[in-house]
């Protein structure tokens, strides 16, 4: 299992802050996961769709589609920082 | 004071500059920046501010900032304080301190320090509008600020 947190607009528009997922069999990466959120109904397929515009952390640095993911993992999903 | 710091209550930049400087004798400059909410943006009149953050990850990537500062210039010290919840306009929201022998370095580590935080450092602002509640979204000039720094090479260290 891996723990998905989701922040700010995306975290509205997702009606979702956090939840548990389990990992695909195999060498799963983010872009595994993403399909999965992508296949989700309703603001799901909009929010993950290509060419939306989010950025991804695992265990609290930043990544991306390609960064692989394991058990015990923290993913988080939000849009361009706005701080300053 | 730790270097790094992520709060609800307001700063005093005065305090934050003369923990800089209180008993050091090597200190020839301190750089500061002090960012405040404006009562206005994007054409919309804003009555108040709400910061979110990532708890965790958002003092691990200002620390992050602060160490690549550290190695690309040679500083003394720094400090970085950012709030979070909810701001009125006219209140401060972040501040960078840093200090250096000359001001070459301290002014350069300053800018860099906030053109890396505006874009690497996992903050939202919400503003409270005429209209409603809007998302601050992220810009483009933002991006180009930090991306020069990735062009330009390190001096000193």
């Amino acid at each position: 299992m891996v723990t998905l947190l989701y922040f700010a607009s995306l975290r509205e528009r997702l009606g979702c802050a956090s939840e548990q997922m389990p990992l695909p069999p195999g060498t799963p990466t983010v872009g595994d996961l993403v399909e999965r959120l992508r296949s989700r109904d309703g603001g799901w397929s909009q929010a993950f769709a290509p060419g939306r515009t989010w950025r991804v952390a695992v265990n609290r640095d930043m990544a991306n589609l390609a960064t692989p993911v394991k058990p015990g993992d923290e993913i988080a999903f939000f849009p361009p920082v706005t701080g300053g | 004071m730790a270097r790094v710091r992520v709060q609800a209550e307001p700063f005093d930049a005065g305090q934050e500059i003369a923990a800089l400087t209180a008993g050091r004798r090597d200190v020839g400059a301190v750089a500061t920046f002090v960012g405040l909410v404006r009562d206005l943006n994007e054409g919309s009149a804003v009555s108040r501010m709400t910061l979110e953050h990532y708890p965790g990850m958002t003092e691990k990537a200002l620390e992050d900032i602060c160490a690549e500062a550290a190695r690309r210039w040679d500083l003394i010290e720094l400090r970085v304080v950012h709030r979070v919840g909810p701001l009125e306009p006219g209140e401060a929201i972040v501040l960078v301190a840093v200090s250096s022998a000359h001001r070459g370095e301290a002014f350069a580590a300053c800018e860099f320090l906030m053109d890396y935080l505006k874009t690497r450092a996992p903050f939202w602002k919400k503003e409270q509008t005429p209209s409603g509640e809007r998302w601050v979204e992220a810009r483009d000039s933002d991006e180009e600020a930090a991306a020069r720094w990735s062009a330009e090479p390190a001096r000193g260290g």
